[in-house]
């Protein structure tokens, strides 16, 4: 308990690098958003006016300051392209991200601890070749891609899963229209992030099957079912935790892209369409919102690992 | 250089990759002199041409542009752009954690706390951020791919160049006048340089994908130009319609991160020092047998090996580790087995329930009898009920050689309830009962720890309870004290030998150290070179050893109680494992009474007084 309070108010000057970076860089927008906003026809007045009522007539770091205060009051600002709160759309758009991420992380995690454990224990056979070779081939493919070949295959040409989206738009809704729309993004999604813990659990599971302390459970006569499961992989899950937080960030970036070719309402689509509109408060708010959740993961991340390795004081 | 060229022409799949990108390359920058149809001529009766059309190879995409024309175009674009985001990356990013890692202190505090700053975001929204300051294009896409991933370049980089910085060599370099940009530059650039390598090997084919990626959503490229993200992006549209478009580039992408991938993954591989040591490689439940000679177990002995042979095997050729070695135990006997480290006295103890790691390790010859059986010829399941069971091992670190996340409890627990058809509850009975055996104080705490939260001395009883726990035969102990601190040696020693005693146990004790040996063994074996030099009965032995070796070993330990004096060492190292066959006595050319015929012929064991002597000239 004593370690969660240390650790978030270790979070806090990360947080608060993170707002200094995306509000100066996002600052630096060349041109006048009031200008943006009323269109190139408006007259000097009213920009100057919107200008005031924006408070961008005021210093940048004061405007910092402002932000900053609005933020922690859950006060995002407003979007001018969508004309509602920042904060709404984003949690709107968020929970359908976290749903399409997590479900992602979540394969990823599993099948990739358990493709890479089994090719280590199975090294030099046909299975681990196999698995070897699909890894490869999983993390060379560009997720967008084969999201677009997926499409054609299963909603196209199959007709088995629907071609984007997140619910039907007649009749839909419920939750198992939510699975049946989720089954294509979420595998694409994974793909990359499944290779790359698949890899990096083979390896450490062959680097711990080295140590002295499984030569000691062979000694004990320790059966080597036993061996592999209770004293490899317990260790392995906490060697691979950290890096599994670490994908947990390509899974989201990840999600940028999957989200566009499905048509998935999530943060990373309106993003990319604010970016393109030059909509800033709404980018602002989406990127330092995706941060903020992104640092308390990796702490809760550290919390589990804590749990986990006694070792680690 | 020329060795990564070997190495990586080894590796088929790498060498696969490379070729793959190479021809990648060469057609692509060869397409300003192709007889290709301009990439940008738009054509609208030839609107999405299936490939194989007349005078288009690969079609047409939506504005009846020639898709062959536009892909090797969009290669050139794509592989340019990301190769150097690549290099500019790596750049800044090396040069910044060279300067953390060299300097230390504050301005690797500052430095590194941005960069965890930097990473604190996932990369994507770092990219998207910048890509919106600096506006969407192909060459803003590549400032923002490089400037995420400096941070990667720059902690990898520190953390080399921190255990480089702290090496003699740049100590020497300072006192001989090198000032900070010189020693950075000759002596620091040098040996990253490798790390840089591979760091731009794993990470180009991502940058490749993040570019592409970026010129997917729009952010990249411009039309008309095309890289293969904005091509694959212009795609889309017609996906399921006219699939050919996309199928095109995709492909292209695909092709370009495979090939890096297997490029790099070689490069990795060849520069991975785990991977050359055999470190990567699955060890076997049982070590590997290899054609053992016929031998007839002898009905009478106890504990017998005879003529154990154990090598390792490294590209194809077999380093021997112990040359036929043979001795017996008897009954409740303690037989002490001496040498310096190397000379095969572990891989002698670790053989004898085939727990050498395997590969490398093979046992080429000899058998190993108990009770009136080959332990070498016995399947796994038989093996197995034998170790922990009737003989059990006590190693010498335990803190790595107890299982650092499972509790102590647990550990004994699971060597009584493997062997035997019991409940839980005996178990843990059984497991306090020997803890209390070993005179562990507060039984219940130890029970409830992890190895970690003990000490040396009380780990090593743990390990000691843990080897009782089935009431074995044969006790292995090898180097049980050499990691405890005198006193606590003491204790345990005293435990082992009244636990002997009192169980009538055999122990086989290996040590370097004849102190501790005369103290507990009946007998003593001495090692050198993986053979047995000398063996008799301890007080034999202690009064009158007859090797040259042995004779100097003794001289080493330290008495108290008889002044000072200079503590001799025995000159020179012990012999290197080779795979060659050797002559002679391995001991020449340490020996103060070498003779010209020591090296001539293979000199067996034989009798000399009390005890056996590998010896020609042995010590009246």
């Amino acid at each position: 308990m004593n370690y969660l309070i240390q650790r978030l108010i270790y979070a806090i000057p990360v947080v608060l690098g993170i707002t200094i970076i995306v509000f100066f860089i996002l600052s630096l927008i060349p041109g006048d958003p009031a200008t943006a906003i009323l269109g190139s026809y408006a007259t000097p007045e009213n920009v100057k006016l919107l200008n005031e009522q924006l408070g961008l007539d005021k210093g940048l770091v004061q405007r910092y300051f402002i932000w900053l205060g609005n933020l922690l009051q859950g006060d995002f600002g407003r979007s001018f392209a969508l004309n509602r709160p920042v904060l709404d759309e984003i949690l709107e758009r968020f929970n359908a991200t976290l749903i399409l991420s997590g479900t992602a992380f979540i394969l990823c995690s599993v099948i990739g601890v358990l493709m890479g454990t089994l090719s280590a224990f199975k090294q030099y056979t046909l299975t681990d070749k196999i698995i070897t070779f699909a890894v490869l081939t999983g993390i060379s493919v560009p997720s967008f891609f084969l999201g677009m070949m997926m499409i054609l295959l299963f909603a196209v040409n199959l007709q088995w899963l629907p071609v984007s989206g997140m619910y039907a738009i007649y009749g839909g809704g419920d939750f198992l229209d939510l699975i049946h729309h989720l089954i294509m993004p979420a595998i694409a999604l994974a793909l990359v992030a499944t290779g790359v813990v698949a890899r990096i659990t083979r390896n450490s599971v062959l680097e711990i099957l080295r140590q002295d302390y499984i030569r000691t459970a062979r000694a004990k006569g320790v059966r080597e079912g036993s061996v592999l499961i209770k004293h490899v992989l317990r260790i392995a899950i906490v060697t691979i935790l950290p890096i599994l937080g670490l994908q947990a960030g390509f899974v989201l970036s990840g999600s940028v892209f999957i989200e566009i070719v499905f048509q998935w309402p999530g943060v990373g689509r309106m993003l990319v369409d604010a970016i393109l509109k030059r909509d800033i408060l709404l980018v602002q708010g989406g990127v330092m919102f995706v941060a903020a959740c992104y640092v308390l993961f990796n702490i809760a991340v550290d919390l589990i690992q804590r749990v986990l390795d006694p070792r680690i004081k | 250089m020329i060795n990564l060229y070997k190495l990586i022409s080894r590796n088929r799949l790498a060498l696969f990759g490379g070729v793959l990108l190479i021809l990648i390359f060469i057609i692509s920058f060869l397409s300003p002199i192709l007889p290709l149809k301009d990439p940008d001529i738009t054509k609208t009766s030839d609107r999405f041409l299936l490939p194989f059309s007349d005078g288009y190879l690969l079609g047409t995409d939506h504005l009846g542009r020639d898709l062959l024309s536009r892909l090797l175009w969009g290669t050139r674009l794509s592989l340019l752009v990301g190769i150097s985001a690549a290099l500019i990356s790596a750049t800044i990013g090396s040069i910044l954690g060279t300067i953390a890692g060299f300097y230390g202190n504050k301005t690797d505090n500052v430095i590194m706390r941005l960069i965890d700053v930097l990473m604190a975001f996932p990369y994507i929204l770092l990219a998207l951020a910048i890509v919106a300051v600096l506006g969407p294009g192909l060459f803003n896409a590549m400032i923002a791919v490089a400037l995420v991933n400096i941070p990667f370049f720059a902690r990898n980089i520190r953390g080399v160049t921190v255990t480089i910085a702290n090496k003699e060599f740049i100590e020497a370099a300072k006192l001989s006048g090198m000032n900070n940009f010189q020693i950075i530059i000759y002596e620091i650039f040098p040996n990253i340089l490798p790390v840089i390598v591979v760091t731009i090997s794993t990470t180009i084919g991502w940058m490749i994908l993040e570019t592409a990626g970026l010129s997917f959503l729009g952010l990249g490229s411009q039309p008309p130009q095309a890289d293969l993200g904005s091509m694959l992006g212009e795609a889309r549209s017609a996906l399921i319609v006219n699939p050919h478009t996309s199928y095109v580039p995709g492909a292209m992408i695909f092709l370009i991160v495979i090939g890096v991938n297997l490029f790099g993954d070689g490069i990795r591989d060849a520069l991975d020092p785990r991977l050359s040591k055999g470190q990567l490689i699955k060890p076997q439940p049982v070590t590997q047998i290899k054609s053992l000679g016929k031998v007839n177990p002898k009905p009478n002995t106890f504990f017998s090996v005879e003529n154990l042979t154990t090598a390792f095997e490294f590209d194809k050729k077999l380093y021997l580790a112990s040359k036929n070695v043979s001795f017996d135990i008897k009954k409740g006997e303690c037989l002490g087995l001496i040498g310096e480290s190397g000379s095969g006295k572990s891989v002698t103890a670790l053989s004898i329930t085939c727990l050498v790691a395997s590969p490398p390790g093979v046992i080429t010859d000899g058998s190993i009898n108990y009770s009136g059986k080959n332990i070498l010829e016995m399947d796994y399941e038989e093996l197995r009920k034998i170790r922990g069971n009737k003989i059990s091992y006590i190693f010498q670190d335990p803190l790595s050689t107890l299982h650092p996340l499972i509790k102590i409890g647990k550990q004994l627990e699971e060597a009584f309830i493997e062997h035997s058809e019991s409940k839980n509850n005996e178990a843990s009975l059984r497991g306090k009962e020997l803890l209390k055996l070993v005179q562990i104080p507060n039984i219940e705490n130890v029970w409830n720890s992890y190895p970690h939260e003990l000490s040396g001395g009380m780990r090593q009883r743990v390990s000691i309870a843990m080897a009782l726990t089935n009431d074995p035969e044969l006790i292995i102990a090898d180097e049980p004290t050499t990691a405890l601190d005198v006193t606590v040696q003491a204790q345990i020693l005293s435990i082992l030998d009244s636990l002997r005693k009192k169980r009538g146990l055999s122990v086989l004790f290996i040590s370097h150290d004849f102190g501790v040996v005369s103290q507990i063994c009946d007998r003593v074996i001495v090692m050198y070179g993986g053979q047995i030099v000398e063996q008799g009965k301890t007080e034999n032995i202690m009064k009158q050893p007859r090797h040259p070796y042995t004779k100097q070993l003794m001289e080493c330990v330290p008495h108290i109680g008889y002044g000072k004096r200079k503590l001799p060492t025995i000159l020179g190292s012990p012999p290197s494992i080779t795979h060659k066959k050797q002559l002679g006595c391995s001991f020449a050319d340490r020996c103060f009474n070498k003779k010209n015929n020591c090296m001539e012929l293979n000199i067996e064991i034989s009798k000399k007084g009390d005890s056996d002597v590998r010896c020609l000239y042995p010590h009246e």
